[in-house]
């Protein structure tokens, strides 16, 4: 059984050993100036360039669009469900809320194509077909019950005492969960948040279907573009030899990938912690 | 009483209204989103369902993919899923529920369990495209099992992994200490312990877990792209059983295969718009799918909390 629980370990290490051994004979031929300063991205041209910033700045838009998305409407939700709602509603509506987290990805990757970005063409006139702001914002649906369940669960393990002594002064239910529940809950509402960034981050079929495979250095969430997450996809889908260039490249993009996303969990690991301390 | 106060009563009265009026404005404001939410999904489900409508039918699940959209199935693609599936359970559930088990009543409190315990908690929250790459490295290529069934069902049974470890340690943790004290006085050992009485009352919990970590892995699209399965299948995996002696076969496992979200994504990314609703019902049955064995898991979980009298 010893040997079941570090199938765990053995899985992480198997992750770092596969990213870092497949990406060094990529970093010996593209130095890591070229790959973090270089502004285009092209591994499969015939003359390659190696820049990630393309790749890490459509990342970067479609975090944000999604973030801009579920993080008022997921904090509300958890603020919501946590002072507000009765129980009876609150046994119904959570795990119906989780099926919004449960929906197959590529399945959302249709709805931002072909229902989403149809919509928004609607109000956007000359929003291409392929745009970083449809699937940014199905993103965000996804994550919506994600940063709401974890900042429900900050909230209910703020005491019942602090509310009472809110109360007695006073206070509404909306003070209190502004004034007291909240601040109270902080480190766990931000884990919520950064725990929903790695989410965001690491999406890949909602953007490899909705924002177009081409990678594009822009900030402007109305253009295509194409995620690190994205890229893995395209490459995967042609039929590349093992061992060459293009292979290696979608393990240098994952290497970037799984370190940012590391780097999330960590912090949203040590607030979740905190939060559990505290009281 | 003076004007003075009667002034003062009239603000404070109106600063208390304001003050509730916020309250109910919120109340409104929770609730719309909440709903608006829901609703979203209700409205992709019905979508799916309407525009995939034309093409529900005996056909479209014992057809093969084709170029002709009219014509084209699911076939390889629903007996791949289930075929992969079947991989997944077989490994992700003794190894997640004895890694549990050890975890929960067996390990020691030390530095080995601590990283243990970190491990579990950080591979919930790799992307799944990660996993896509170390099986595309490891089974792949290292270990030459190539772009077949087994790779696939082994990278989803590891990424599943977290989901169930997780899930049946909340199953046995809820088990009272009660119940183990008593076992124990009774002279029983620690195994039969945990066998004989822990596991059963946690059942519910363990499957609800299976289901819930499989429902994730049905529906996972990336990583299998990324192992390099193929989006064009025409014909099925050798049978499992054959009719001659040793009438099971496991050739099957190393089979080049597809499956129902690879089929889906192969569909969604052609411009045809024939296409595009062989992608629709594939996704309402994807969906349909996604969402009956989580409602199983629900009911599942519901039922045991009920049979079960502490």
């Amino acid at each position: 059984m010893l040997l079941a629980a570090l199938v765990a370990v053995f899985t992480t290490v198997a992750i770092v050993y596969i990213l870092v051994s497949e990406s060094l004979p990529f970093f010996h031929q593209v130095s890591l100036h070229d790959f973090f300063t270089d502004t285009m991205w092209t591994p499969m041209f015939d003359q390659p360039r190696f820049g990630i910033m393309p790749l890490v700045a459509g990342t970067i838009v479609t975090t944000m669009v999604a973030l801009c998305l579920a993080i008022p409407c997921g904090t509300i939700i958890a603020i919501y469900l946590s002072e507000f709602a009765p129980y009876r509603l609150r046994e119904v509506v959570k795990p119906a809320l989780e099926l919004l987290g449960a929906v197959p990805t590529v399945v959302y990757g249709y709805f931002a194509l072909q229902m989403v970005t149809p919509f928004l063409q609607k109000f956007i006139p000359g929003l291409p077909g392929f745009n970083m702001l449809s699937p940014g914002l199905v993103i965000g649906i996804m994550i919506i019950p994600y940063v709401a369940s974890v900042s429900e669960d900050a909230m209910r393990a703020v005491p019942n005492y602090m509310r009472e002594g809110s109360y007695a002064m006073g206070a509404t239910r909306f003070q209190t969960a502004t004034r007291v529940v909240v601040p109270g809950a902080l480190s766990g509402i931000a884990a919520a948040y950064i725990l929903g960034i790695s989410r965001a981050v690491g999406e890949t079929m909602v953007v490899a279907v909705a924002a177009g495979l081409q990678p594009n250095l822009t900030w402007n969430p109305l253009e295509s573009a194409a995620t690190i997450t994205a890229f893995i996809v395209q490459v995967s889908l042609g039929d590349l030899p093992h061992g060459s260039i293009g292979y290696q490249s979608i393990f240098a993009a994952g290497l970037v990938l799984m370190v940012t996303t590391l780097v999330f969990n960590i912090a949203g690991f040590v607030l979740t912690r905190r939060f559990r301390e505290v009281y | 009483m003076s004007a003075a106060t009667e002034v003062v009563r009239a603000d404070l009265r109106a600063a208390v209204r304001r003050r509730k009026l916020s309250d109910r404005l919120f109340v409104l404001l929770g609730m719309l989103i909440l709903f608006a939410s829901l609703l979203t999904l209700a409205v992709l489900f019905i979508d799916l369902v309407r525009e995939g409508g034309p093409r529900f039918g005996w056909d479209f699940f014992t057809n093969f993919p084709s170029r002709n959209a009219a014509r084209a199935g699911i076939l390889s693609a629903w007996v791949g899923t289930c075929l992969v599936m079947l991989v997944t359970v077989a490994v992700a559930m003794p190894i997640g529920v004895a890694a549990a088990i050890y975890l929960e009543e067996y390990a020691p409190k030390n530095w080995v369990t601590a990283i243990i315990e970190i491990n579990v908690t950080n591979l919930a929250g790799v992307p799944s495209i990660i996993y896509g790459l170390l099986a595309l490295g490891l089974f792949v290529y290292q270990l030459n099992l190539g772009q077949s069934i087994v790779a696939a069902g082994l990278t989803l049974a590891l990424l599943i992994l977290p989901i169930v470890i997780v899930a049946t340690r909340e199953a046995l943790r809820s088990v009272p200490r009660a119940i183990r004290e008593a076992a124990y006085a009774l002279g029983a050992t620690k195994w039969e312990v945990t066998a004989d009485h822990v596991l059963p009352y946690s059942t519910g919990g363990i499957l609800t877990g299976m289901i819930i970590g499989l429902s994730r892995a049905i529906g996972e699209t990336a990583p299998i792209i990324t192992i390099g399965a193929l989006a064009f299948i025409a014909f099925l995996p050798t049978s499992p059983v054959s009719g001659t002696f040793p009438f099971v076969s496991f050739t099957w496992l190393k089979d080049p295969f597809t499956v129902m979200p690879i089929q889906m994504f192969n569909w969604v990314s052609r411009p045809d718009p024939a296409f595009q609703v062989n992608a629709a019902a594939a996704g309402a049955i994807l969906l349909g799918m996604t969402l009956l064995m989580n409602g199983v898991a629900i009911y599942v979980r519901y039922r045991y909390r009920k049979k079960i009298n502490w």
